[in-house]
């Protein structure tokens, strides 16, 4: 079947009201606790009231036994458009593409997108063990390292395949943390040097400790609108350029390698009437280094194998020439569950409206947000990216 | 090269017994061929029947056709180490008490890629043999070797967690009399038992392998006597808690189906000997066993019953015997079950026609005491749960998988044409 016709573009839809809820390493409180919190920042970020919401899109790990319907009661919402996106770190790039298109159709005028996960003492290993079934057949069993483990295998293959040295990897932790030390809100507060990357305890060799994110309570929410409402209240807002999502790409890979967004990257671009070099700021989904790095190449900064070069030859820190996860993104900020995915999404909407704060890139009018999700075996199988623009600073 | 495993030290009795943890046991239903394939020794991945793509994970349609039509087939284990991790920090208490483990991901010659548990001989890059072996939860786990057999291979810590060696293991071997035992013993003294306890009943009569098995290293002949609960509970408080596998051997046969008796005695005796026998052994000895499955290099670790391969089809000459073996094998599900927990394995060695005064008038082909003994120290060393022994017993449950019905007719027929 040929494929299918020209994608229209998102225009008049923007996303507006980035809000994050300060994360905390351990929560007693429930994840409806924090999506609440999440929620209720935007709207008040927009001016505006629950009732005012008549879309909700929800992501969330930790709101078993609800999902999105249990939350429109919880939270006395009303809407006529709802869904539920159970799609880890590339929920925030999905839950955007979903809620402009019902925008744009007229499905909904105002549609919340939140995220956000609360992390008791022991729910990070209730999680792990019944994550997916493949998960819990056929890699659960096999030390039960978890993602550490998966990521491990990646990591492993990924430099000996294309020559990656830890050292590499380290720059981009690094960097990432030099960025969260402007971040108010990251959970990591504390420079991190090369030497300490390099001598961290091992905990899935090749990676160690600072290759791993640090799961955390919090929450993340954001508001897609028309372009006329945002600017009747009088709110910044960012346009959405173009998107891609994709799932499961190249199953026939051995091990992976490289993610669904070396299948549609051009379509990315091509959408957006952008190229690579347009981009200001880049978020990529870094829940490990490897998966940033492949990312790099991926999302066309780079070909297949120089990561690494590309790496060593940037600066990725928000004053240098290639600013990559600007709050510190995971690794520095903290992974609260499905926020994750939206972490980059709303440190990007504050940068191309020039709300980022001691974060801001200067001159940062297009940003390039990818997404990444569910390693339901042995690889991630969710990838995502958007093209944000706005007015910068 | 794996270092040779040293003799266990003493146990020090003030040391608290480290309690059986167990890795996670949840499996899909698709997944439990795995388990399947392993409890035989044997190597299989779902096949589609329309389009033969090789699958794996385990899954309940082709990724490749959609087809339904996936069978378990044995495939080509061999592949090659393209990754691999050495796992430091684990949720689960299990890897935590035997971290660091190495796990690592293996392209198969068959197609799919997997995940599997690795040799500590393995180097990386090597091209490897992925056997499929049961776990200390008792499922079904890929586990990656190298392909040629490298020195004392056997005693890489984390492939002793998937077997029941009998080296450096102290071994119940419960009845004496029984013409096997001292073919049982000797293969067991080889295969590196530290001791062999046998249990002797009636010992004011005389038996003529006695002084053979008595001649065996490391054997210890003590009073017991499966159908007195007595005196197996004497013995289990001698010994039940350094008994770290138990060889159930007793047996009482007798040719005959219900028409050839007159009465209920022989059938009672054989109930008594095959099937409360194994109950009152494992009555006594489970519960220490269950307790010891995690105890060090020489915990407890598997339970051996030595069964009728008649347990799953009668065989009418021998209809009252194979009745009481139909009865133990479905007790061993219960003992499985029951040992589960523990991470103590039960293997049942089922067996054709053996060569014994009982079976004397019957053609060839008959299992000898040597080819039981070699089937267990397979069955132990491979941390297997069925072992079939000899051409008659994998012929029976051959067609027994095609067809019990069929084979019932099949066994109507043979009668005194064979067992």
């Amino acid at each position: 079947m040929p494929r299918g016709a020209k994608r229209h573009p998102y225009d008049g839809i923007v996303a507006v009201a980035p809000a994050t809820v300060p994360y905390q390493r351990f929560s007693k409180e429930a994840a409806h606790w924090w999506i609440a919190r999440a929620l209720k920042q935007s709207l008040d970020a927009a001016s505006l009231s629950s009732r005012d919401v008549d879309g909700l899109i929800v992501s969330s790990f930790t709101l078993f036994p609800d999902s999105a319907v249990g939350l429109t009661q919880h939270l006395g919402l009303s809407p006529r458009w709802l869904d539920d996106i159970p799609m880890g770190g590339a929920c925030g790039v999905v839950g955007l593409r979903r809620a402009a298109r019902a925008v744009q159709s007229g499905d909904a005028d105002v549609v919340a997108c939140v995220a956000g996960d609360t992390n008791h003492v022991d729910s990070f290993r209730r999680m792990l063990s019944s994550f997916s079934r493949f998960a819990q057949d056929a890699s659960y069993p096999y030390g039960s390292g978890g993602p550490n483990a998966c990521f491990a295998l990646l990591t492993d293959h990924y430099m000996k395949r294309f020559g990656a040295r830890r050292e590499d990897f380290g720059k981009i932790c690094v960097a990432q943390r030099q960025n969260a030390l402007r971040n108010p809100h990251a959970v990591m507060k504390t420079p991190l040097t090369m030497e300490q990357y390099i001598g961290a305890r091992p905990i899935s060799d090749p990676i160690a400790l600072f290759d791993c994110v640090m799961p955390v309570a919090g929450a993340e929410c954001f508001l897609v609108m028309r372009e006329e409402d945002a600017k009747a209240e009088g709110i910044p807002f960012a346009y959405i350029r173009a998107t891609i999502e994709r799932h499961n790409a190249f199953p026939d890979d051995p091990i992976q390698m490289r993610g669904g967004w070396a299948v549609d990257i051009g379509e990315l671009y091509a959408m957006a009437g952008l190229k690579p070099e347009d981009m200001q700021v880049v978020q990529t989904y870094d829940d490990y280094p490897v998966i940033v790095m492949m990312q790099f190449e991926d999302l066309g900064f780079c070909g297949k194998g120089e990561g690494p070069d590309f790496v060593r030859a940037h600066d990725l820190t928000i004053d240098g020439d290639f600013p990559h996860n600007t709050s510190g993104g995971q690794l520095s900020a903290g992974q609260a569950g499905a926020g994750g995915g939206y972490l980059g999404l709303t440190e990007a909407m504050r940068q191309v409206t020039g709300t980022a704060g001691p974060t801001q890139v200067t001159n940062a009018r297009n940003a390039l947000v990818s997404g990444f999700g569910m390693i339901n075996f042995d690889r991630g199988l969710c990838s995502g990216a958007v093209i944000l623009s706005g007015e910068g600073a | 090269m794996t270092d040779p495993l040293a003799r266990p030290p003493k146990k020090d009795p003030q040391v608290r017994t480290r309690v059986p943890t167990r890795p996670s046991h949840f499996r899909s239903r698709a997944a439990l061929g795995i388990a399947a394939s392993a409890a035989e020794g044997r190597f299989m991945l779902q096949v589609c029947g329309e389009c033969r793509a090789v699958q794996y994970p385990p899954r309940d349609a082709c990724a490749a056709c959609l087809s339904i039509d996936l069978a378990w087939r044995d495939v080509s284990p061999l592949g090659r180490l393209i990754a691999e991790t050495t796992v430091r920090t684990s949720t689960s208490i299990y890897f935590r008490e035997r971290a660091p483990w190495r796990i690592g991901t293996v392209k198969l010659e068959a197609g799919p890629s997997v995940m599997a548990h690795l040799h500590g001989d393995l180097l990386p890059d090597a091209d490897v043999r992925v056997v499929s072996v049961l776990d200390k939860s008792g499922q079904g786990v890929l586990f990656a070797v190298p392909d040629d057999a490298t020195p004392n291979m056997e005693d890489d810590p984390q492939m002793r967690e998937m077997t029941s060696d009998p080296k450096h293991r102290r071994v119940l071997i419960t009845d004496a009399r029984n013409e096997n035992a001292p073919a049982l013993a000797k293969a067991l003294a080889d295969a590196g038992a530290s001791m062999i306890f046998v249990g002797e009943a009636e010992s004011w009569r005389p038996y003529p392998h006695r002084g053979a098995l008595a001649a065996i290293p490391n054997v210890d002949i003590l009073p017991m006597d499966v159908t007195d609960t007595a005196s197996v509970r004497e013995l289990c408080g001698e010994i039940g808690g350094k008994t770290d596998i138990l060889i159930n051997n007793a047996r009482f046969v007798r040719p005959g189906g219900i028409l050839d008796r007159a009465d209920v005695g022989f059938a009672r005796e054989e109930m008594e000997v095959n099937y409360f026998g194994l109950l009152r052994l494992a009555q006594h000895f489970g519960p220490a066993m269950r307790g010891r499955g995690a105890d060090g290099d020489n915990s407890a670790a598997a339970w051996v019953n030595i069964l009728s391969v008649n347990a799953w089809a009668n065989s009418p000459d021998y209809g009252l015997f194979s009745a009481s073996n139909a009865a133990a094998l479905s007790l061993s599900q219960n003992l499985r079950a029951d040992l589960w927990d523990g991470g103590v394995r039960l293997l049942n060695v089922f067996t054709g026609p053996t060569e014994d005064e009982w079976h004397q008038p019957l053609p060839p082909p008959k299992v000898t005491p040597a080819a039981i003994a070699r089937a267990m120290i397979d069955g132990l060393k491979g941390g297997l749960e069925d072992v079939f022994v000899g051409d008659v017993a994998k012929d029976l449950i051959d067609r027994w998988r095609a067809g019990p019905k069929i084979l019932e007719r099949e066994m109507m027929e043979n009668r005194g044409a064979s067992s």
